[in-house]
């Protein structure tokens, strides 16, 4: 961490490192903005059977009568579609609201399992060195020389559709990018010199590993799940529109653009358009925080 | 130099050799081979005489040993619904493809080299402002929200320009190609567009980020000293140390631009090899999926391999590098 050390005793808040960075977070008026919007997102999405309107998926609320509906219609029974309705004439606000919780569920699920694998197999690679080092680091490679949606395609053709199989398509194509940084920032960390009083004090492999030095290597760490986070969500999107990732009793927003698809050349704009916003919402507001956690980690942009 | 070459041929052959395991064990052992690589409309005798032709009624290891001689001779089983040779039916469509990708390719190079340039020159000008903030757009939106978002604008709304096919292809160096008519052009426009968008933004970084260097080296200083129109220092001594990285990630982006026309391709309904494997993976119409994933791999092993070995006759530290790992 940037942690403060050798600053002036004067200053008259206790400055300790999670201060010093929230404060330079919030220094960017656009990545602030990005964060709460982020949360009102992350929030809609935990919360999606409380706040949407309607649930889209009980029968007995959805009527085939309202379906194709533009937005701002009314229902019959007083209710505002804002964003219309789609095809089987679902609200698209509720619609929206789950889809974001299947989207984000299985980007961030898929980006935390994916995340234990590579810290575990990155860690591993600077610890010991040597052969496994080079073995690890190989297959990294390889992996990273192929595009994303081709390993995605690869697995998705052999496993077939469904909500595990997605999830280990992403966490395939997610791993390498965990273990690449985990082993870079471990090897700077491993020749420190609390490592070696670490090792000294005769500590176990494990211990040294995950509470000496995995928590230093963290900084770069962060930067890499909010880009890898935003990169599965939309590579989730990508296959579930392509009607190879998500089977249809999972919609997530990826669905729900390529159920609108159809109904484009027919004017009826809004059945793709809203959940591309929301999806294209989510996306950039998570880069944008990123990019921020970059300027602020990065040792070689400190003040 | 030849062992490094030798050692990276294995190393690419043990990749395939993975690829063609994971495919066949997820076609045969996964699922039920005679489900799968068998026409669902055969009688009982056609399903006994595939299962012989395909060994099904051997060991598995043999089986597997099948699957690769035959690979090996090209042959990778029969599409059911087309009824050919999967890798012919692949190859066919591969022109499609590579049109698209390198128009793409070009696309991303013309446009995206001036706008980096401009960028890099005047960091702190609004325009170079918002040709960051586009390409940072560029990098976060999903491609196949883009292109139908680009339908709707061009094609359903405007209706300047068409929104699926070839249109019109002539015969070119024996293969047939869109680009030299007028109607195909049209049609390749949008799609190439779409798929360019994401290298075009890797394009206007890597410019900028150059410019930026190279603006402060001392033969730029130099160039001006001489007296040399701007214009000449920028189009000539900038652009030319510039091109170096571009150019490298242009050549093993190109792989990935192939990749990913599977989504352009569906969305533009193209009809090349990526829309091809998709709605083969939607018909279960096994062989050509298995064909076109061994293809694929194919090709970008080969990319890989030939990047590496040019890289190693450029800059000999690779070569020590990998020697002492």
């Amino acid at each position: 961490m940037t942690a403060g050390v050798g600053r002036p005793a004067e200053a008259a808040r206790v400055e300790t490192p999670f201060r010093r960075f929230a404060s330079d977070f919030l220094e960017s008026r656009i990545a602030t903005a990005a964060l709460i919007v982020f949360a009102v997102i992350a929030f809609i999405a935990l919360f999606a059977p409380w706040i949407a309107p309607t649930d889209p998926y009980d029968l007995a609320q959805v009527s085939v009568l309202d379906s194709h509906m533009p937005p701002g219609t009314e229902a019959f029974d007083g209710r505002i579609f804002w964003l219309g309705t789609d095809g089987a004439g679902r609200d698209l606000v509720s619609a929206i609201c789950y889809g974001l919780r299947i989207s984000l569920g299985v980007g961030v699920m898929s980006g935390v399992i994916a995340m234990a694998i590579g810290c575990a197999v990155g860690l591993a690679a600077a610890y010991f060195g040597g052969r496994v080092d080079t073995l690890i680091m190989r297959i990294v490679d390889i992996q990273l020389s192929f595009p994303s949606i081709l390993v995605a395609l690869v697995l998705l053709a052999v496993l077939g559709k469904g909500v595990d199989k997605i999830l280990i398509a992403l966490v395939t194509v997610q791993w390498a990018y965990y273990a690449r940084t985990v082993r870079a920032s471990a090897l700077v960390e491993r020749s420190k010199e609390y490592i070696d009083a670490a090792t000294c004090l005769a500590l176990s492999h494990r211990r040294i590993l995950f509470r000496h030095l995995l928590p230093n290597c963290l900084p770069p760490l962060i930067v890499v799940v909010t880009v890898q986070t935003a990169h599965a969500i939309a590579l989730e999107a990508t296959l579930s529109f392509l009607g190879i990732g998500l089977p249809i009793t999972e919609p997530s927003l990826g669905l729900l653009i390529a159920n609108g698809f159809e109904y484009m050349l027919s004017m009826k704009y809004w059945i793709s358009v809203y959940p591309g916003v929301a999806l294209l919402v989510t996306i950039v507001s998570i880069n944008l925080v990123g990019d921020q956690l970059r300027d602020i980690l990065n040792p070689r942009l400190q003040k | 130099m030849t062992v490094f070459v030798i050692r990276r041929l294995m190393q690419s052959s043990v990749v395939v050799a993975v690829m063609s395991l994971l495919v066949f064990v997820g076609v045969n052992i996964v699922g039920d081979p005679v489900d799968m690589l068998i026409n669902p409309e055969a009688d009982q005798a056609e399903i006994e005489r595939v299962m012989r032709d395909l060994g099904l009624d051997r060991p598995v290891h043999e089986q597997y040993g099948y699957f690769v001689v035959n690979a090996l001779q090209g042959d990778l089983g029969k599409s059911f619904i087309f009824g050919e040779p999967a890798l012919q039916l692949i190859v066919l469509r591969m022109p499609a493809t590579f049109e698209l990708a390198i128009a793409a390719l070009l696309i991303a190079v013309v446009l995206g080299i001036p706008l980096g340039v401009l960028a890099g020159l005047r960091p702190e000008a609004k325009s170079s402002k918002a040709i960051m903030a586009g390409s940072i757009l560029g990098f976060s939106l999903p491609s196949f929200w883009v292109g139908i978002m680009m339908i709707m604008l061009f094609a359903v709304m405007l209706g300047w320009l068409p929104s699926t096919g070839r249109g019109d292809t002539v015969p070119f160096l024996g293969m047939q190609v869109s680009f030299l008519t007028w109607d195909g052009l049209q049609h390749l426009l949008l799609p190439a567009i779409n798929l360019s968008l994401f290298k075009l933004s890797l394009v206007i970084r890597l410019a900028r980020a150059g410019t930026r260097e190279v603006i402060h080296q001392d033969y730029i200083k130099f160039a001006r000293a001489k007296g040399l129109s701007e214009s000449r220092v920028v189009l000539v001594h900038l652009l030319k140390n510039i091109m170096i990285p571009v150019v490298t990630v242009l050549g093993l982006e190109f792989g990935g631009l192939v990749a990913f026309s599977v989504v352009t391709e569906t969305v533009f309904a193209w009809p090349g090899m990526g829309k091809l494997i998709i709605d083969s993976l939607h018909e279960l119409d096994r062989p050509v999926v298995v064909a076109y994933l061994m293809i694929v791999v194919l090709m970008f092993v080969i990319i890989n391999l030939l990047v590496d070995i040019i890289y190693s006759v450029l800059d000999p530290r690779v070569r020590l590098q990998d020697a002492s790992a």
